[in-house]
């Protein structure tokens, strides 16, 4: 019993980290219709800049979490202006390359200027633990699951209640009718990136808190891929169910089974909804004309 | 299909023809020459290159049919060539098969597993189905992870030298062997476009419901596609293994697949030339950039340190640059040149 609390506690933990994201991830694909493969990326340059505010520039972790923020969206506006506002209209394999691309230019700029070694980090969240129903859970985890919720919520009032994210939706809706009705297109597709960014920095600050600042964070965006089709490429509620889901998933098969099959369960699982329903499990359903 | 102005086809046959002018068969002579020549004037390190590179374009190829002229985005490339590098090191290694033989059932057996992989694609598009490709890469890669039997729980399979080759005259005895397969292959690629099934499969990419409404039989024409071009990936991940000689999942990863994908993004997607020209750009690079690296590494020891990082951003570079650029590649930059030549001294 204690084992399965404990396990859940990290799953969910696992799932709030993926459910930001993943939330990224849907962002730049509602607003923008764009796969962006280097999502894991993002999440590695967001938690070396931290680092680098933190740790080499000392400053205070406030403070590093404003130059982080800047920086984020400063990534997100630069990429979003230089590489993928000239492919606007062009085929699906091209985007699709060009963040792959970019993914590979991003690592490769980290590697440069930081090497493949593991970063030491001090930790910001508390590691003690504390005893709850026989088991004794990590502080540091339920903390992320904490911090990762009110971040989440704060992205869903944003959508909900401010100018810009109205327009967001809006704009994800219908960008002709948008355009119509006075929003700036372009600058929804800035926001939406440099949001992107700032989600992925907080993912990758978490996620680099919990374990190590080092180059496998990366490999993090590519399990963003079943939590969106489970959750729908273009539902942000559903990041958070299919966060959440992917992230026990993994934990219990990896805790009951084998940590192995826990690297691959997560595709499987993609697959098997991809048969039964093309668009995700919250996605909307796209009817096709000539 | 486009040809140039100033060329007129009295019959549908001359049409078809794959050479229209005399300069095209001109051009193609020179090729022949040169590929004849390549192996006496190059030294073993740079013939191994050629080699890679030939076994490349074979799989360059292949993708392009699946990707370029079916427009179903696949990152399974990795994935199908394991199928094809342990099906025929595991036949002929333990099974005993003649090598021809290992490699011929290679070929099915990955066409039909790139046809299972395929399925999901009746019913996704696009970037959904990239996703699930995606997937695909990854649960053959576990698979060939970790079921130990496939390599008798050592975790890599040595395949043993082809029993004519010889030590001294390793890489230039491969290039003979390489070339004609690679040539044969291509070949085969480039008259599938002329037949009807490799009609379907460009309907199909350019508008897959007005496709079905033309009585394109869309299912039929998707799985032959995967097994069409997993038929090709196989035999170059086949041929790859016996050149390399030894079968591990780390040749196989998603890197593979994206270095493929790049390969027909800068070759030129839809394009079998454009393929091989993608295949020779994306092999040559990362070897013209440790040689370039190496010369100023002397001067600047930065370089030295940084050579693999800085292999990955100019890989990164690339892509992007062709991307934005000459998003048709190096395929359309070849004619867009020709033409430049034909007419001279006008513009067009």
């Amino acid at each position: 019993m204690s084992n399965f609390l404990l396990l859940t506690v990290y799953g969910l933990a696992d799932g709030a980290i993926l459910a930001l994201a993943a939330l990224g991830f849907v962002l730049i694909y509602k607003a923008t219709r764009v796969i962006n493969f280097a999502q894991g990326e993002f999440l590695l340059v967001g938690a070396y800049m931290f680092y680098t505010a933190f740790v080499v520039m000392r400053l205070p972790w406030i403070l590093a979490s404003v130059v982080g923020v800047i920086g984020a969206i400063i990534l997100g506006v630069l990429v979003e202006r230089f590489v993928l506002r000239p492919l606007v209209g062009e085929s699906a394999i091209s985007v699709i390359m060009v963040t792959i691309g970019l993914s590979s230019v991003l690592k490769a700029l980290v590697q440069m200027f930081f090497g493949t070694s593991v970063r030491e980090q001090p930790k910001i969240l508390p590691t003690g633990s504390i005893e709850f129903l026989g088991a004794t859970m990590p502080v540091n985890r339920l903390l992320v699951i904490l911090i990762a919720g009110v971040v989440l919520a704060a992205f869903t009032i944003f959508f909900r209640r401010s100018r810009h994210g109205i327009a967001m939706r809006a704009v994800a809706d219908d960008q002709q009718a948008a355009l119509t009705m006075g929003i700036s297109v372009r600058q929804i597709f800035a926001l939406a990136w440099a949001l992107a960014a700032v989600s992925a920095l907080v993912a990758g600050v978490l996620l680099a808190d919990l374990s190590a600042v080092e180059q496998n964070i990366a490999s993090f965006g590519l399990i963003v891929f079943p939590v969106v089709i489970l959750g729908g490429l273009d539902s942000v509620p559903g990041t958070i169910v299919g966060g959440l889901t992917i992230g026990l998933l993994k934990q219990y098969v990896s805790g009951y089974a084998d940590p192995g099959l826990a690297e691959v369960i997560p595709y499987v699982v993609l697959v098997a909804i991809l048969m039964v329903r093309p668009y995700g499990i919250f996605g909307e359903t796209r009817i096709e004309r000539v | 299909m486009a040809t140039a102005t100033g060329i007129h086809h009295r019959t549908y046959r001359a049409e078809l023809r794959l050479r229209h002018t005399k300069a095209e068969w001109f051009r193609l002579a020179l090729v022949i020459v040169l590929l004849l020549v390549v192996p006496y004037a190059l030294n073993t390190y740079w013939l191994g290159i050629a080699n890679s590179i030939l076994i490349a374009v074979v799989g360059a190829v292949g993708l392009n049919i699946l990707v370029g002229f079916t427009g179903q985005i696949s990152l399974g490339q990795g994935g199908f060539l394991a199928v094809g590098a342990y099906t025929s090191a595991i036949l002929s290694t333990r099974a005993g098969l003649p090598v021809p033989l290992a490699i011929i059932v290679a070929i099915l057996v990955t066409a039909f597993i790139g046809a299972l992989f395929g399925l999901p694609a009746l019913r996704l598009k696009g970037l959904y189905l990239a996703i699930a490709t995606l997937a695909s890469q990854e649960i053959i890669m576990f698979v060939v992870r970790r079921w130990g039997f496939l390599t008798e729980g050592k975790g890599y399979i040595e395949v043993p030298r082809l029993p004519f080759i010889e030590r001294e005259t390793f890489e230039l005895q491969w290039y003979w062997i390489l070339l004609p397969i690679t040539f044969v292959a291509v070949l085969m690629a480039r008259n599938v476009f002329r037949t009807s099934l490799g009609r379907s499969f460009m309907a199909v990419r350019d508008q897959d419901i007005a496709a079905e409404a033309i009585g394109v039989n869309i299912t039929r024409a998707k799985v032959t596609a995967f097994a069409l071009s997993s038929g090709f990936v196989g035999l170059s991940g086949a041929l790859s293994a016996y050149y390399t000689e030894t079968v591990t999942w780390e040749r196989f990863t998603l890197d593979v697949s994206v270095l493929y994908l790049a390969m027909i993004i800068v070759g030129g997607l839809g394009s079998i030339a454009g393929s091989v020209y993608g295949a020779i750009f994306m092999m040559l690079l990362p070897a013209l950039l440790t040689e370039v690296g190496q010369k100023a590494g002397d001067s600047i020891p930065f370089i030295t340190d940084q050579l693999p990082a800085i292999k990955n951003a100019i890989f990164g570079i690339a892509i992007i640059t062709f991307l934005l650029i000459e998003p048709r590649g190096l395929d359309r930059i070849w004619s867009r040149m020709k033409d430049y030549v034909r007419f001279w001294p006008f513009r067009y």
